[in-house]
């Protein structure tokens, strides 16, 4: 790499650290906001709260809320 | 814990929430620091002459903000009530939610001015000089702006009012607090004697803020 | 598999968790021989190797404005198709083309000081630039804001359109206003004038950029959608216990 102006490195320097510094705390907060999430799915899944699937007719899902209640 | 360490909490935890006061303040702040080049053009000179004053006047109208849902959302959901009939004495109670507005909304501000002072061509000195000041002054933004918030508790639109009320007291707080910042770029008057005066005002709405607010709170209350 | 059927968060989720792996080392990919090329890349004969800034600051432009970009299409996604993941393909976007257009300003703030004498400036390119940040951070606040997803969507879509007027205007600003911003060197009438042995690893890093937005994209919506399950099995919860 020439330098053709080395009295400006710093300004460089700064400029790529800022480049590794924001991109890594969006990389950050993407993969800790998985962890959470799959942690609170697993941990509300453990508790037995599921989810229901979608049901098929609007008439089947009647009935069924007034069993689980 | 005691009553007052768990009121302090809960204030920092409701401001740091969604819609609450701490963020919203310094992007307020951030947005208000913008609208003055366009204001008054893009002269890069006068932003700098001008930049400790327009900082300060958005980080005032940035504190407003957070002010007015600091006793009515109380008062909505009836935790006021309850205040008013525990046993901590009610200006402590008001000291720690001013506590947790300035802890919330001031210091956001104090670490954000300097960010956006290079918008205004502020140098190295002049950024000192202008978080100093507003160290020093934003504690008595907040105290100052607790009696505003306490009158204007009862009103469902009480948010204009509450400027209306609290600009006009907290102008001591900006004329030295700007002065202060003003004298240690340039002025012939040295730092320390309008800043010393800040401190002064800051230290004095430490007391009068909490105690004309319960005053304030009483009178709505009954 | 045709791509409405990735209208079905489930399917898009293991879509999602199929491609996230092999996006992601193709981004590490690139941007390695991305800098490679920037490294080895001549200087400017006039700024020299300042220079090597525009390698950042460029394509974190050209990102920042492509995520209001997917933002708008997804808005009108929300508000014409009622596409089921446009709402969380917009609220994905919004924190990821935020920080793209930060680092825009850092990168060209730092690249002003030793080449103009300041830090910041405030011509129409800058200003605009700005303006964008200010309105990501402003559908940010409310995404955040209002309680309910969809009316949140909505809000945020309808926000979303008005804003998008801001990109032709951080375009075309150096050539409408008198800035001290360089104007249009890449795309323009008559070809680029920047040197091939500078623009083509400037490619490279907007490729490397885009690549790293698209898996950071699709990895946010994966946890859009996730969040918004547990929302819901929270909401089972608190109304099974009543």
């Amino acid at each position: 790499m020439s330098f053709g102006a080395t009295a400006h490195l710093d300004f460089i320097a700064a400029a790529y650290a800022s480049a590794v510094i924001i991109v890594g705390a969006l990389i950050a907060w993407v993969t800790l906001d998985y962890r959470a999430q799959k942690n609170t799915l697993s941990d509300l899944d453990k508790r037995g709260i599921k989810r229901r699937p979608a049901p098929a007719r609007p008439e089947a899902a009647a009935p069924k809320a007034k069993e689980e209640v | 814990m005691t009553a007052l360490t768990a009121v302090l909490i809960r204030d920092m935890r409701i401001a740091v929430r969604v819609g609450g006061g701490a963020l919203m303040g310094v992007l307020f702040f951030l947005v208000v620091v913008t609208l003055v080049p366009f204001a008054l053009g893009p002269d890069l000179a006068l932003l700098k002459r001008i930049g400790p004053a327009v900082l300060w006047l958005a980080a005032l109208l940035a504190s407003l903000l957070a002010l007015d849902r600091l006793f009515s959302a109380d008062h909505d959901d009836g935790s006021l009530d309850l205040i008013l009939m525990g046993r901590a004495p009610l200006e402590l109670v008001i000291a720690m939610k001013g506590l947790a507005h300035w802890l919330t909304t001031g210091l956001p501000l104090i670490v954000a001015a300097p960010l956006i002072g290079l918008l205004l061509d502020l140098d190295a000195p002049a950024e000192a000089a202008l978080a100093l000041t507003l160290l020093a002054g934003t504690p008595a933004l907040t105290f100052i702006g607790l009696i505003g918030a306490a009158i204007a508790v009862t009103l469902r639109r009480g948010g204009l009012l509450l400027a209306v009320l609290v600009l006009p007291l907290t102008v001591p707080v900006l004329i030295f607090g700007v002065a202060a910042a003003n004298a240690a770029i340039a002025g012939p008057v040295p730092f320390g004697t309008p800043f010393t005066i800040l401190c002064a005002l800051t230290l004095a709405s430490l007391v009068v803020g909490p105690f004309a607010a319960a005053a304030a709170l009483r009178q709505e209350m009954e | 598999m045709a791509v409405i059927d990735l209208a079905n968060p489930s399917r898009f989720l293991s879509v999602a968790d199929r491609t996230i792996p092999w996006l992601s080392g193709v981004t590490v990919l690139v941007f390695a021989f991305g800098i490679d090329q920037t490294m080895i890349a001549p200087d400017d004969y006039q700024q020299g190797a300042t220079v090597k800034i525009m390698f950042l600051h460029v394509p974190s432009a050209w990102l920042g404005m492509l995520a209001w970009g997917v933002m708008t299409v997804a808005a009108l996604g929300t508000l014409v198709w009622r596409h089921p993941l446009a709402d969380v393909a917009a609220k994905a976007a919004a924190p990821i083309g935020a920080a793209f257009t930060l680092l825009c300003l850092v990168t060209g703030s730092l690249w002003g000081r030793p080449m103009w004498g300041t830090y910041w400036v405030w011509d129409a390119r800058l200003t605009s630039e700005l303006v964008l940040f200010l309105l990501y951070l402003g559908v940010i606040a409310l995404w955040r804001t209002v309680d309910d997803p969809s009316r949140a969507a909505r809000a945020a879509a309808i926000f979303t359109l008005v804003g998008a007027i801001d990109l032709p205007i951080i375009k075309f600003s150096v050539d409408w206003w008198n800035t001290l911003h360089q104007g249009s060197s890449i795309f323009r009438a008559g070809g680029s004038t920047i040197d091939p042995s500078i623009l083509i690893p400037l490619f490279i890093m907007a490729a490397a950029f885009t690549l790293l937005f698209a898996t950071l994209q699709l990895a946010a919506m994966r946890n859009e959608i996730l969040r918004r399950r547990v929302r819901t099995l929270r909401l089972l919860q608190a109304s099974a216990a009543t």
